[in-house]
């Protein structure tokens, strides 16, 4: 491991500070900070495919919604009948105690982080064979089929949606709960980061880079692409799911395709949140979640009833003009400060064959 | 799972035809989506949406007490230039990029259609009264609408026309032209600025027709755009590009698979077993690509 710098330290230790005392500083904020930190994890850990691999998903959102669901039913079933709870009104009459209800939740979420991954692991093989563009279309199918099916199936809630566990009511504090989702987010969020940080600094990210830029050759140079690609995966998938269970216990409430397979929603705002910021950066997912969470939040209510068309026209603007995010913009701009050194003559020389 | 549709023979008779009339239609748009393909390089999510804005033309007709079927000669006049003026904004822009670029360039006129389309016309499903009856069958056991059989006699017709302008015309020579090799064509005079935007706007068109059809055979809604998206697609990556016979064969096939599989699976599974089919077909492909060690390109 190389030494942390001394200026990497204060940065990291003060937003850490600032992400421990924020609900507390911002306290009528905490549901919109515990939704930024969900988002920059799944921005981050789409950048893993997208960025790194090269794999333009828009499959994460399968185990965002599968975690969702996962979560939400092992702590129900855990305890009570879960197809009694979600026939109708099941959190009227089986009441979770406080104890039951963070076993639950524990339990749930470490169900909804190995699930997820194994499943990534399991249909990894059959779809990261597919390249470029036939992998974004299948993936967009596979999120939307699963959230068809979903709306199908009787024991979760079928159409009619799945309340999860109420917060238990012998917690009189009102501001518990938001404490408890914000902190839950947030430690998860300095897991991915940290995890995802450590990929940074390994050869798996030199690996996944090759496979991005071509995958062909980083086979001829004898790496198992395929068993990378989907431990790639699985490590995405292993977040996203954790970040759907804490959304689903946040929300309280899961319908199929709007809520947990929300292609239309989440899983586009992860992409677009990862190129925004600058797609293959450490740092642009998170500066990319971190813009587009207060420019959705500050907009939204602006421009009620228009804010899709806005999202759209916004998608639109970012890939066809900024496809390289802010990131990359930086980096062309001052790419001394990423490291870069600029040979003056050749840059010259440059020019000049122009 | 229910399956009656083993027990009773008619019911089959009913999902084959049934299948096969909305294969046709299904065709049409598949055949948009592969002249845009194999012409620009683009996949256009949007496609779907484009069908369900002119299946909302044609139904705007019909509310102004015109004959919805006029829409299927009105809806691709306008569709025309909505593809041209949708390809002069943003579309030229992605043509000659990475596919992925286009592709959530494209999703992001889709939501932006979408959201339009749910305030102009509203969030109610809705359907155009063709008021052509039904014809029935084999002792009033098949029913039959007869929008349905005028629908897919429209989509064979509208083909053939666009088969045979494709071959005869200037702009049809401009388009195969640049489709096979846009720097050649380019070196050789085609204005191939102009043969992408006429191209968009004929798969526009396209639309605009299969909307018209649907808005008197089917139901439309703002949100119901991505399937049709992803059938398109579907009919493409097994039939190829530029392969009109096999396109209107799998168009059919895709028709036969949906009406059966809502008829086995359930109402609640039929968007889902599509979606599934897609990522099966692309599975099935992979795997038989990759035992010659080759993938899809």
């Amino acid at each position: 491991m190389e030494k942390v710098k001394q200026k990497d330290l204060i940065l990291y230790s003060g937003l850490i500070i600032l992400g421990l005392a924020a609900p507390y500083l911002f306290s009528a904020f905490k549901v919109q900070l515990t939704y930024l930190c969900v988002l920059i994890v799944l921005a981050m850990t789409w950048n893993l495919q997208g960025g790194e691999m090269g794999y333009n998903t828009f499959g994460n959102i399968l185990f965002y919604g599968l975690g969702m669901y996962l979560t939400a039913s092992v702590q129900v079933g855990m305890f009570f009948p879960l197809a009694e709870w979600t026939e109708s009104g099941g959190e009227k009459t089986f009441v979770h105690t406080t104890a039951q209800y963070f076993q639950g939740i524990g339990v749930g979420l470490l169900v909804s982080a190995i699930v997820p991954a194994v499943i990534a692991g399991a249909i990894g093989y059959a779809i990261l064979g597919l390249r470029g563009h036939y992998f974004a279309i299948c993936t967009l199918g596979l999120g939307i089929a699963a959230g068809e099916i979903a709306g199908g199936i009787e024991i979760i809630g079928a159409g009619q949606g799945f309340t999860t566990p109420p917060f238990p009511a012998e917690i009189v504090d009102t501001e518990a709960r938001g404490k408890f989702f914000y902190f839950l987010s947030f430690a998860l969020l300095v897991g991915t980061f940290i995890f995802v940080k450590y990929i940074y600094g390994s050869r798996f990210r030199l690996i996944l880079n090759a496979i991005r830029d071509n995958e062909d050759k980083a086979e001829a140079m004898g790496i198992q692409t395929m068993k990378y690609k989907i431990v790639g995966w699985m490590c995405s998938a292993f977040f996203c799911g954790l970040a759907g269970g804490i959304m689903g216990g946040l929300i309280g409430y899961i319908d199929s395709t709007d809520v947990a397979f929300d292609g239309r929603e989440m899983g586009v705002f992860m992409v677009l949140m990862a190129i925004l910021g600058g797609k293959g950066t450490l740092w642009g997912p998170v500066i990319g979640a971190t813009l587009f969470h207060f420019f959705k939040e500050g907009l939204w209510t602006l421009i009620l009833g228009w804010q899709y068309v806005a999202l759209g026209v916004l998608i639109v603007v970012i890939v066809v003009y900024f496809p390289e995010g802010l990131m990359g913009w930086l980096r062309e701009k001052y790419p001394e400060r990423f490291g870069e050194v600029i040979d003056e003559k050749d840059r010259k020389a440059q020019v000049e064959l122009k | 799972m229910d399956f009656l549709i083993f027990k009773a023979p008619m019911l089959m008779v009913q999902a084959s035809l049934d299948g096969i009339l909305l294969g046709i239609l299904f065709a049409l748009i598949a055949y948009g989506m592969a002249l845009q393909w194999g012409v620009m390089n683009i996949i256009n999510i949007a496609q779907g949406d484009l069908v369900i804005l002119g299946g909302y033309i044609a139904y705007t007709i019909y509310l102004w007490g015109i004959h919805p079927a006029w829409g299927v000669i009105i809806s691709p006049i306008i569709m025309f230039f909505v593809g041209w003026a949708l390809y002069k904004l943003v579309i030229n822009k992605v043509v000659d990029r990475d596919l992925f670029i286009s592709i959530l360039a494209t999703f992001g006129i889709a939501i932006v259609f979408q959201q339009l389309m749910n305030f102009i016309f509203g969030a109610d499903v809705v359907v155009a009264q063709s008021e052509y009856g039904t014809t029935m069958l084999f002792d009033n056991s098949v029913t039959l609408p007869n929008s349905k059989i005028f629908s897919a006699f429209i989509s064979v017709l509208y083909a053939i026309a666009l088969v045979i302008y494709m071959r005869k015309s200037k702009l049809g020579r401009a388009i195969r032209a640049t489709a096979q090799n846009a720097r050649a064509a380019k070196i050789l005079g085609v204005d191939t600025e102009k043969v992408y935007a006429a191209t968009f706007g004929i798969n526009a068109a396209l639309c605009g027709i299969a909307g018209a059809l649907i808005s008197i055979t089917l139901t439309l809604h703002p949100y119901v755009g991505l399937p049709y998206t992803v059938r398109s697609f579907m009919i493409v990556i097994v039939a190829g590009l530029g392969n009109l016979p096999a396109v209107a064969v799998s168009g059919m096939g895709l028709g036969l698979f949906e009406e059966f599989a809502d008829y086995i699976l359930g109402t609640e599974f039929r968007i889902g077993a599509v979606f599934l089919l897609l990522v099966l077909i692309l599975v099935y492909r992979r795997f038989k690509l990759s035992r010659k060690r080759e993938y899809l390109k």
